[in-house]
Parts: structure tokens; sequence; C-alpha cells
């Protein structure tokens, strides 16, 4: 049942075949399930671990339900797309990020199964696969408490509603920030079949794509997205879609202030 | 949700405790050092729940009576229930005749186990939260201690304490009924000795942890305490307070906490990044800041933004 379910997931994002053997660098994670994740992920391109792909993780699982991931890998040129995964999920893939015109930074909250690497694979123009990441121990910790899940009976009144608001960044980037309620099924559990946003896009006010995200069920129930776009013009529109052919959109308009660059 | 609490823990448990198991010795050892006439301090350590420490992290105190010792906050597990039970007859000379538990917290809570369930009382509000939450943190601390909560189940105090006087073995508490770490934090007051056990209300050069916060009440009980007579108080997590500084500190803390997160949303970070925000100098002392931090990001960040980002 799981395995299938990794399947599925990863068919979802597979591009090249997988040929029999090619060289992948050793784990610096020692993951025992870097090869079978990289073959499928990565068909025979090159693989690097590469510390310029910055993923910014806490130092523990609070809450297993929301964990945030940033990654940032502004330090890399021409980057055409941005995978999150986790190894030891049963649904590894979080998203399949391509940031048309905007910076190659993205955050977000995955869901976690069990202590297991939380990476970043980012491919850039010339075919290779940048990756990084950190093992991550997720248990709740301290004077407390498991997840401090926010136990929702009200999920269909508030089905696709958006917050967000954007922030010019100086230059001509912008920061956008988008909050949409949605449960997020995984499917994994019994009687509650899949049902997840599956794509979200980012356009400018000329009708330009800015960002093209691919959303898988192992992102947060109510997910948070955090864009850097490459318009600081307009107002900018998210537009979300899910499993069962659901749209919802929202338009942002940047506040003027200009905030320190991050 | 799609991951079941047996399969998360069975995941979880499979490899750091094979590891564990092999190696385990662990016994707990809980230090009584006398604060007051007939008041004993027992002092956790001030960091996360970890192996090593057992779960032993947070602070209790032992009460002389003529009708035996009260125990505030039995502990995290059975076996450091036990080991508080000893020591109150060590150094009382009688048996733990009464035990209170300050609110839900396992790190407080659990500990209940090894003592008869009619002599563990506390806030109808905390037998509540301990209904609800109990066998989930009795899990979630098997998976974080394993061997140290060996026969350790969920035992709910009597949800009988109200605010007021009360008389046992004839000495005097003061007993409050607050709220704001949880939605039932117990204080209690030693008339005879002045001494305030806070709970977990008060953090000393420790971090405040925030997973049932709310952050409005607890300031106002931060009041109350203020206005209540004291000489001593003894945190839930810190050293003993001779000064009245851990009530500010804690408060301090607090304001700084929702203010920086507050500001976080507002300047467009997200969880991560606010979890990274520089921690002020003042704080340098307090144990555990940045994991507490990184803490309340994940449990206030989402409501804030609920509140904050405007509706699209
Ligand atoms: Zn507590």
């Amino acid at each position: 049942m799981i395995r299938k379910k990794i399947l599925l997931a990863l068919i979802a994002t597979l591009a090249a075949p997988v040929p029999a053997a090619f060289a992948l660098p050793a784990d610096p994670l020692k993951s025992p399930m870097w090869e079978y994740h990289a073959e499928r992920l990565f068909g025979g391109a090159t693989v690097r671990f590469d510390p310029a792909v910055k993923v910014e993780i806490p130092e523990i699982a609070e809450n297993q339900r929301v964990f945030p991931v940033t990654v940032d890998a502004r330090a890399l040129p021409q980057v055409k797309r941005i995978l999150i995964f986790a190894d030891l999920n049963p649904i590894p893939v979080a998203v399949d990020y391509a940031p048309r015109a905007a910076a190659p930074f993205l955050a977000t909250r995955i869901k976690l199964d069990q202590r297991t690497p939380v990476r970043a694979a980012v491919l850039t123009a010339d075919g290779v696969w940048h990756v990084s990441g950190n093992w991550i121990d997720a248990a709740g910790g301290g004077c407390s408490a498991p997840p401090v899940s926010r136990v929702k009976g009200d999920w269909a009144d508030h089905l696709g509603e958006m917050h967000g608001a954007a922030w010019a960044l100086g230059g001509t980037q912008t920061r956008l920030r988008v909050t949409l309620r949605h449960p997020m099924d995984t499917g994994l559990v019994e009687n509650i079949a899949a049902y997840n946003i599956e794509r979200v896009t980012v356009t400018s006010s000329a009708g330009t794509p800015l960002a093209d995200l691919q959303v898988f069920g192992a992102v947060a129930e109510d997910p948070a997205f955090t864009f850097i776009v490459d318009d600081a013009k307009g107002p900018l529109t998210v537009a979300a879609r899910d499993s069962s052919g659901l749209e919802f959109d929202g338009v942002v308009t940047p506040r003027s202030a200009t905030l320190a660059a991050r | 949700m799609n991951l079941t609490r047996r399969s998360l823990i069975g995941a979880a448990l499979a490899l750091p405790v094979a590891a564990r198991a092999e190696t385990f010795a662990g016994a707990y050892a809980p230090k009584a050092e006398p604060v007051a006439e007939g008041v004993w301090m027992v002092r956790g350590a001030d960091a996360p729940i970890l192996f090593d420490n057992g779960g032993m992290i947070a602070n209790s105190a032992i009460i002389a009576t003529d009708a035996g010792a009260v125990l505030f906050d039995p502990g995290v597990s059975l076996e450091h229930g036990k080991a508080l039970g000893a020591l109150a007859q060590a150094v009382t000379g009688k048996a733990v005749g009464r035990v209170y538990v300050s609110h839900l917290h396992p790190d407080h809570a659990l500990g209940a186990a090894a003592f008869d369930p009619a002599i563990v009382h506390a806030l109808p509000a905390t037998r509540a939260d301990l209904e609800r939450d109990g066998e989930g943190f009795s899990d979630a601390m098997y998976r974080l201690l394993s061997d140290w909560m060996k026969g350790t189940h969920v035992v709910l105090p009597l949800g009988d304490v109200a605010e007021g006087e009360a008389l046992f073995g004839g000495r005097r508490f003061r007993l409050f009924a607050m709220q704001g770490h949880s939605a039932g934090d117990l204080a209690l007051l030693d008339e005879a000795t002045g001494t305030l056990l806070a709970g977990d209300l008060v953090f000393h050069d420790r971090a405040p942890s925030t997973p049932h916060a709310d952050l409005v009440k607890w300031r106002a009980a931060l009041d109350r305490l203020t206005a209540v007579q004291h000489r001593l108080l003894l945190p839930g997590h810190g050293p003993l307070d001779r000064d009245g500084g851990a009530i500010a500190q804690t408060r301090d803390w607090l304001d700084w906490l929702e203010a920086a997160l507050t500001q976080a949303v507002s300047d467009g970070l997200d969880m991560t990044e606010a979890g990274e925000l520089p921690i002020p100098a003042r704080f340098a002392g307090l144990k555990a800041a940045r994991y507490e931090l990184q803490r309340s990001v994940s449990h206030l960040y989402p409501g804030l933004e609920a509140r904050l980002l405007p509706r699209l």
C-alpha cells in the first residue's frame, strides 16, 4: 500500500527513464533510501551534493504535521526546478517548483512521517542536480506535547480561502506569501481519499508566468508558500487547483514599503 | 492527516531505540534541596526532554506535613514518580500523602502513575486536558524516553482542586486556579514559609515553552502571581527565585516573543526565518532559548498568519 503510494508520487515527478546503472555520489546523510530516490528522480543526470543549496529547517520537528522548510538556491545560476523531498516519507516529494521568472527560493511546510532526511534538489540549466539537506528527528519535544493539531470540523466552509501579502524587496523583486485553507488529505488514512492542492501558479499583471509549483500530498494541511518573484510592478495573481479540479485564486498588490533585502 | 499514531511511533522507534536498549542502565536520582522550613526543591535539568536526562526536566517541590509529604509535580514517568516518592520519604520521614499536578504537561504529570490515584489532585481543567491528551503524551514520551518510561500508564488526577485555602496535615496552603501556560495552571502558596510554587506559569533562566499557551491569560496570571505576597518562588523550570525576578523575566520573554513573531509576519517572514530571528542579549542567560523560540514559532505562527495576512 505504502510502496504503491511512493511510486505514484514519484511517477508524477518523473521525467527521465531510469538507466540500469549510473554513478551516484555517496550520500553524506547515509540514507537507506538515497539510491532509490536518486535513480528515480534524477535519471542518469549528474548529481552533486552542493552547499550552495541552503535548506533551512528548525532544530526539531515540534509539529510533525507542519514542518517548515525553506530552500534558498540563489547562489546558483539559471535554476530550472527545485524539488523538496523527505526520503522516508510515504509521499517523499512535497513540491516540484519551476521558478519561471522568480528567484530560486521557496518556503513551505511539509508533513513528516518519522526521522528522515529532508532535502532540496535543484536543477540548473546545465542539467546538473544540486542536492542538499539534513536529517530531522520527527518527535515532539520538551515540556510538551505531540503536535498541537488544530482539529477542524469546518474545513469545507473555508476550502480554498486564501490569505496573503507581498512586499517590494527593492530592485525588481517581490516577496509573496500565500496561505490557503485545504485539508491536503494524503490518501494514507483509511476511508479518506487523497485530496490535495496539485498546482499553484503566480502570474504578473501583464500575464507573464512567474512561478509554477506542483504540490503533492506531503505538503502540510492549510499550505503556506513564500516566493520571491521578479516583478515588482503590479498586482500578482495567485491561482491554485486541487485534485478534484476545484480552482481558487486571489490577487495580491505589493505593499509599497520596501523591506530590507533578504 | 495521513499517518496513524501507531505508524508514526512504530517507524520512529525502529532505529534509535534498538541502539539505546542495549546500553540502558538509567536510574532516576533526584536531589532535594531545602529552601525553607519543611520545604524542599527538586531541580530538573534546564534542558529539553532528552533520553540523556530521562525527561527529568521539571522542578518538583516536597512539603512536610503531619499527614505525610506533599509532592507538587510527580515527574515524567512511573520510575521518576517512585524516585520522588522515596526522596520525599527520606527528607520528611513520611510517605507522600498528597500529590498535586500543576498542569497537563507530561514532564510534570505522568509520574502520577507512581501513586494511589485517590491522593493525586489537580484542577478540573487539568484532568480534562489529560483525559484528552494523556495517551498522546504517553506515546510521545515512550518515543523519546523509551526504557525510562517502562511501566508508565496514564493516571488521571482527581479534578477536585478549587481556588482557595487548603489545610493538609496541619499545614495551610493557598491554591490558585489560573491559566495561560495551559488551560489549567495550579499555583500553591505555603503560608507558613511564604513559598510560592508557580508551576510552569513561571520559568527562570530557562526560556518559557508555549505548546498550549494563551498569552493574554498567561500575562493576567503573572499579574496575579505578582500580587501574591511571597518570600520565595519555585518556578516550573529553572533555579529558585529569591528576588522576584523570575515573574518579570517570564513576562519579558512572552512580550518579546509575541511582538517579534507579529513583526515577523508583518515583514513577510516564513516560519524557518522567524525561528532564526536574533534573540535579544538580555535573554543570553536563558537556557534553551533558541529551542523554545523555534517551538513557539510552530505553536503560534499559523494563528498569527491567519490573523495578520489579509484575505485575498
Ligand atoms: Zn508546561
